[in-house]
């Protein structure tokens, strides 16, 4: 079966370029896993670059306790069919000790409070290298992230005084306290995401697919009704429609679509004819121009 | 598994952007993004908000990529920004560089890895000292592809002979350059209101060459690495240690400059141990030829010994083993080099201790020639130095392999890389 040449794929090639440097560069690394596309893609150029033998760092999911329940259950399953470490920790904990606050409101959201959990983490563990699945196209302050970013004791990101990343060489060093943010996937665009789910028959959560759910309309958005994390006004009515989601972040500020992509060569099809991008579906990103450079500067992923 | 045409459509074409602040470089890139509608709704929406705000009476589009805070208060680009927009036949990375003299550094960044590169130049000032500096740094990148794009040409009345003097000037410098492969195009052009980027203008009756756009179409995306010998830097030795495969050495890494196949004669460098190649893996199966480009495990005949910052190539194909370096490097700290001073050099995936023995000259980026004997290199500028190497590292010039033939310097006080060097 071996007579065959490889074909390049610049975008694969150059995230098991990047997978195999941290490997090489850091002593704990760790993959930051969402359980959303882009982690998943993550995990599955991790195996790549490092088959026959196992991931050799573990997954870290920062649970807000309101992620959607498919999520969670496949989180699970595939971190044991991978054999490797799921380290698991929860901003609820946070929220009972008092150490943050939990929003209210309409608008109330955990996505915020993420940030102080996974800080927490990356203390408690020693991690020096974050691996994440943010990509430039997602978002405009995004697209001026490296590939390997560094981010100070409190993780914070300095981005007007950015080291330059010439060529593909990759520097990592960093004092004692400061980690690295690591974005294997940057020069991916959401198609070549999903474009390469569809090639490499990767499997994803359901809730990624058309399905029928309990949803309400407000602000032109569409929103879960299934589950008691989102508020909902009285007024607001509760509508049966199929839907699918385009990211799955924390489903108080994630919103969802109407489609009726039930597999992956429609959802690649309906990708590739969208007019509205993928964080027009993410609130949070709504608060104003400039939110996500102010939740990197914090610290966010 | 993958079809060919899946794995074309993977293929980018990258593009840097150049030229002095307020060229016209964001515009450029949002104007290219909004005439492929390329911008979403919900971004067009965001930019046609902002700049009625702002009270203009267009649509700004630099709001498209200047995505930083600092940037959009100042109206400048301060970091580079990687954009992705696809026509129906390719797929396109333009980085939008910072034309600010301060950002330089950042401007290499976004370059170094392009293989196209647009120098804006504002048509009511010609050529100024920032343009001179990018179109030399595109020279010593040797960037094959560059577009002067004479930008504003709203605001001299699409005058031809402006565009001709600037033409010249252009045309005078590149021939006192050392790269001679350059294609050079130029395209009068108003990235404000979209004169020659996507649809061909009606107020430049006297150019009759093509768009921008059709211009980067026509393009060939290629990898960074030229065509020449195949080099394999060893990233990371593979041993899972499982039943299975309990005897499995495999060496991780990424082949640049040339293809290599099972049963190919090898050294092993710096230790010049020969094997062949026995298997070429990639994830969990075999290939017999992997090109060049490729992320791969390959598995050796003998049991030799490999690690990290070895290389593999083809015997009879070796690079240089040097212990002393010659290059020309881009200083990009604010604390200058001296000579005599050290440094970390990370030379692909390989490290050392490296001090610099000679800084012989400063290059003058007006191709005006250079100064001799200087006692320091400043920030942005470019000069020829001699490294002394606390090890030897395995090197190719630039002119032969970009990947091999370039290194960093990295400050070991705080840990930043300073300077890209390019191996003579
Ligand atoms: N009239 C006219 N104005 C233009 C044109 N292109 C750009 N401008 C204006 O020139 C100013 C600077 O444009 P930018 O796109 O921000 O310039 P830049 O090259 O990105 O600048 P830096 O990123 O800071 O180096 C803005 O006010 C633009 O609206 C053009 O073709 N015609
Ligand atoms: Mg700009």
């Amino acid at each position: 079966m071996s007579n065959k040449t490889i074909q390049v794929d610049a975008l694969e090639s150059e995230a098991i370029y990047i997978f195999r440097e941290v490997v090489a560069q850091f002593e704990k690394p760790v993959l930051l896993f969402s359980g959303g596309k882009d982690s998943i893609t993550l995990v599955r150029l991790a195996q790549k670059a490092f088959y026959p033998a196992k991931i050799p760092f573990p997954l870290m999911h920062i649970d807000t306790g309101h992620n959607f329940p498919e999520t969670i259950e496949f989180r699970d399953r595939l971190a044991k069919e991978l054999g490797v470490e799921l380290i698991v920790r929860n901003v609820q904990d946070n929220i009972d000790s008092g150490r943050v606050k939990e929003e209210t409101g309409r608008y109330a959201s955990r996505n915020m409070l993420q940030t102080e959990t996974l800080l927490d983490a990356i203390e408690e563990f020693g991690f020096d290298a974050c691996i994440g699945g943010a990509r430039r196209d997602e978002e405009k302050a995004r697209a001026k992230e490296r590939i390997f970013s560094v981010r100070d004791d409190f993780g914070q990101w300095d981005e007007k005084n950015q080291r330059p990343e010439v060529f593909d060489m990759l520097n990592g060093k960093i004092d004692l306290g400061q980690n690295v943010r690591v974005f294997p996937i940057s020069n991916w665009t959401e198609l070549d995401v999903w474009s390469y789910i569809e090639q490499e028959d990767i499997e994803i959560p359901s809730i990624y697919f058309a399905h029928k759910r309990k949803v309400f309309v407000r602000d032109g958005m569409i929103w879960s009704a299934d589950d008691e994390v989102v508020f909902r006004d009285k007024e607001e009515e509760v509508l049966e429609k199929m839907v699918r989601f385009r990211t799955v972040g924390d489903m108080s500020c994630t919103a969802a679509v109407l489609s009726d992509a039930v597999d992956i060569a429609k959802v690649v099809e309906e990708i590739r004819d969208s007019s509205i991008s993928e964080r027009g579906a993410r609130i949070d990103d709504k608060r104003s121009e400039a939110a996500m450079e102010k939740r990197k500067q914090q610290g966010y992923f | 598994m993958a079809n060919s045409e899946q794995l074309i459509k993977m293929k980018v074409l990258k593009i840097a952007t150049a030229g002095s602040v307020d060229d016209g470089k964001s515009t450029l890139i949002g104007r290219i993004l909004y005439d492929t509608k390329s911008l979403t709704d919900d971004k067009l929406e965001a930019i046609e908000e902002k700049s009625r705000q702002r009270g203009f009476d267009y649509l700004d589009f630099s709001l498209a990529t200047d995505g930083l805070v600092a940037e959009r208060e100042q109206g400048i680009t301060i970091d580079v920004a990687h954009i992705y927009f696809s026509t129906p036949s390719k797929s396109f990375i333009i980085a939008d560089t910072p034309g600010h003299i301060e950002y330089t550094r950042n401007m290499v960044t976004g370059a170094s890895t392009a293989q196209a590169s647009i120098v804006l130049i504002d048509a009511r000032n010609g050529v100024i000292e920032q343009t001179y500096r990018h179109f030399f740094i595109n020279n010593l990148l040797r960037i094959k592809d560059v577009v002067i794009a004479v930008n504003k040409m709203d605001l001299v009345d699409f005058s031809e002979e402006k565009f001709n003097a600037i033409k010249k000037e252009i045309e005078f410098i590149a021939s006192k350059s050392g790269y001679r492969g350059q294609n050079l195009t130029f395209i009068p052009m108003s990235a404000l209101q979209g004169d020659n980027v996507v649809h061909k203008s009606e107020n430049t009756p006297w150019y009759k060459g093509e768009t921008l756009m059709h211009h980067l179409e026509k393009l060939e995306p290629e990898d960074i690495s030229e065509i020449s010998q195949a080099r394999f830097p060893v990233q990371t030795v593979i041993r899972p240690k499982t039943e299975q495969y309990h005897d499995f050495r495999g060496y991780a890494g990424k082949i640049y400059g040339g293809d290599l196949s099972v049963g190919d004669e090898v050294a092993v460098l710096p230790s010049q141990t020969k094997s062949k190649i026995k298997t070429i893996n990639f994830f969990d199966k075999e290939f017999e030829t992997a090109k060049r480009g490729s992320s791969v495990t390959i598995t050796l005949e003998d049991n030799v010994n490999v690690s990290r910052g070895d290389m593999l190539v083809k015997v009879n194909e070796e690079p240089t083993i040097a212990k002393q370096l010659d290059a020309t490097i881009c200083w990009m700290d604010k604390e200058p080099l001296k000579a005599s001073q050290k440094y970390y050099i990370k030379h692909g995936v390989n490290d050392a201790q490296a001090k610099i023995t000679k800084l012989s000259s400063i290059i003058n980026t007006d191709f005006s020639g250079i100064e001799e004997n200087p006692s320091e290199l400043v920030l942005n500028q470019i000069g020829d130095i001699q490294l002394k190497l606390s090890k030897p590292l395995l090197v190719d010039s630039y002119s032969d392999n970009k990947s091999n033939g370039s290194f960093i310097l990295i400050d070991s006080k705080t840990n930043s890389t300073v300077g890209v060097g390019f191996i003579k």
